[in-house]
């Protein structure tokens, strides 16, 4: 099976890359413990201050980590690896396809970490929960991994890390993973627009009620699809192929 | 020139064109290649060679003419496995060791060559646990040559595969090659070095400028140059009598050693035998691949100042 092995490699190249884990797992850790274990006690948007922020820095850390692996292709590209490929039989759509499921691979660890240190310091979900909680978080990753894709295709491998970091701090802040500053009036209804306003939300919608309407499988879905077309123009641009 | 039915097997490039903004970097060539060849495509910096291999693996889309690679377009080749390539410039995919790289090419391809069998024949067995980062400029060309022939492909194409090697390594290098050609699988390389295309293809298409300055094997191409010269002892010859044989240019004469440049020097040589007697002491000079490639690769419409690129 071509896409096991191209898989596999795949997966391995990403866990042996330390200086990822580094970034998409201590980052949001630290933060997280540093912040949250301040306001151990404190509530807020109606939940616990920990639960509150476990949920925002999940967010944070599953973002940076699926946007990560789409992110190499720039490396690649810059090895001549993506021409390389091009002249194997191996098709486009199982390339693309690994880099997804490695995203979604790269995301869970983040995703565990964060529930673990939330559970430390007191955030107790039921099991429903919990599933749930995850679940909307890989749907709501979805558009993410796309943008890592996009990223790598259009950005030297030099200015990858810079552009990586950049726009998902700047998603995170505006989506509320840090806290919710946009929450009021019209800033309320534009940051709504965004697909990490979402993505902070799906960590709170198993616990409040009412937090993912269908607005929120609404954006999700139009910068999923949005997105996947400009990667394709970006990849078709990059590889000459008209 | 070989020849072969275009429907069938082989390389079949026709009225093949691709500019570059104004630069016309490949302008209507025609070229066969016949199954189980060896074929070098040389030429200077910037004649147009990479960017036809490039249109043969389909990388590029061509402005005009077709490619057929054993009878179907390049996509079809490569997506069957039929086509193995080592491009120019790259270096191998990080985080991985040299056999896991390998073993993942191979992955890719129907019906792939043992990974071991391929390290051993490349010179890559001895560090084939060392990261693909860890390696030497040597080292990693073995690599990349052990990922183009892994898939066990019909056709191997190799572009500028030497550049930056030394010449111990280039030598193992062509060795492995032809153990390749020998297993009948058809080889185009591309190369400004003229012995690696004198020494080890059956057929060299010289391409200047975009185009196809000259086609046949290295023998052919030195005679294409023209001049062959015979030096020989022969006292008391005149001159003029000598410039006159029959595929003689021109003739000298220092002491009792003459010398004859010729244009076809067999007919010449049967001339120098018919005409005279006691002829001692023959050396005929081939005119070397860099006289034949000089000449070819400059003469050719030099009123034409467009410059091609790589």
């Amino acid at each position: 099976m071509t896409g096991a092995t191209h898989l596999r490699y795949e997966i391995l190249r990403t866990v042996r890359n330390r200086r990822f884990f580094a970034v998409t797992l201590a980052l949001p850790l630290v933060l997280f413990y540093a912040i949250a274990s301040a306001n151990r006690h404190a509530r807020t948007d109606g939940i616990s201050f920990p639960l509150y922020f476990m949920t925002g820095m999940a967010a944070y850390g599953a973002m940076f980590a699926a946007v990560s692996p789409g992110g190499r292709i720039a490396a690649d590209r810059a090895r001549g690896w993506t021409r390389q490929m091009r002249i194997t039989p191996l098709r486009a759509r199982t390339y693309f396809a690994a880099k997804v499921v490695t995203a979604y691979l790269a995301a869970i660890p983040a995703l565990i970490l964060l529930c673990l240190a939330g559970a430390s310091l007191g955030v107790r979900l039921t099991a429903a929960q919990w599933l749930e909680m995850a679940g909307l978080l890989l749907v709501g990753l979805a558009p993410f991994i796309v943008m890592g894709i996009i990223l790598g295709h259009l950005v030297a491998a030099d200015a990858l890390a810079p552009a990586v970091g950049g726009l998902v701090v700047l998603f995170a802040l505006f989506g509320g993973a840090y806290g919710a500053f946009f929450n009021t009036g019209a800033m309320l209804t534009v940051v709504k627009l965004l697909p990490s306003f979402w993505l902070v939300q799906a960590g709170k919608a198993a616990l409040v009620v009412g937090r993912w309407p269908a607005e929120g499988w609404i954006v999700v879905a139009a910068w999923t699809v949005v997105l996947v077309l400009a990667a394709s123009l970006a990849y078709r641009r990059d590889t000459g192929r008209a | 020139m070989a020849s072969v039915d275009a429907s069938g097997g082989g390389i079949v490039l026709s009225r093949l064109s691709k500019s570059y903004g104004q630069v016309r970097a490949v302008r209507s060539v025609d070229l066969v290649i016949a199954p189980g060849e060896t074929v070098a495509l040389l030429g200077p910096n910037g004649a147009g060679k990479t960017t036809t291999i490039d249109m043969v693996l389909g990388l590029t889309r061509p402005d005009e003419g077709t490619v057929l690679i054993f009878g179907v377009p390049p996509a079809a080749a490569v997506r069957a496995g039929w086509i193995g390539g080592m491009l120019q410039a790259g270096s191998p995919l990080d985080h991985l060791r040299v056999r896991e790289l390998v073993t993942l090419m191979a992955s890719y391809y129907p019906n792939p060559l043992p990974v071991d069998d391929v390290l051993r024949l490349t010179g890559a067995a001895e560090f084939a646990a060392q990261w693909t980062t860890k390696l030497s400029g040597g080292q990693a060309q073995r690599v990349r040559f052990a990922t183009a022939l892994v898939g066990d492909p019909d056709l191997l194409v190799l572009d500028e595969p030497t550049a930056g090697i030394d010449v111990g390594g280039r030598r193992d290098f062509w060795q492995a090659v032809r153990a390749i050609a020998e297993r009948g699988k058809t080889v185009v390389f591309a190369t400004h070095y003229l012995e690696e295309a004198d020494a080890y293809a059956d057929r060299i298409v010289l391409i200047a400028r975009g185009r196809i300055v000259a086609d046949g094997p290295a023998t052919e191409i030195k005679g294409q140059a023209g001049s062959r010269t015979i030096r020989a002892t022969l006292p008391g010859v005149d001159v003029a009598s000598l410039g006159a044989l029959a595929g003689v240019v021109s003739a000298e004469r220092h002491g009792d050693t003459v010398i004859l440049s010729c244009s076809d020097a067999d007919t010449a040589l049967d001339a120098l035998f018919g005409t005279f007697r006691g002829v001692r002491d023959i050396e005929v000079r081939g005119g070397s691949l860099e006289e034949a490639f000089l000449q070819l690769t400059t003469d050719e419409d030099s009123a034409d100042t467009e410059e091609g690129v790589r």
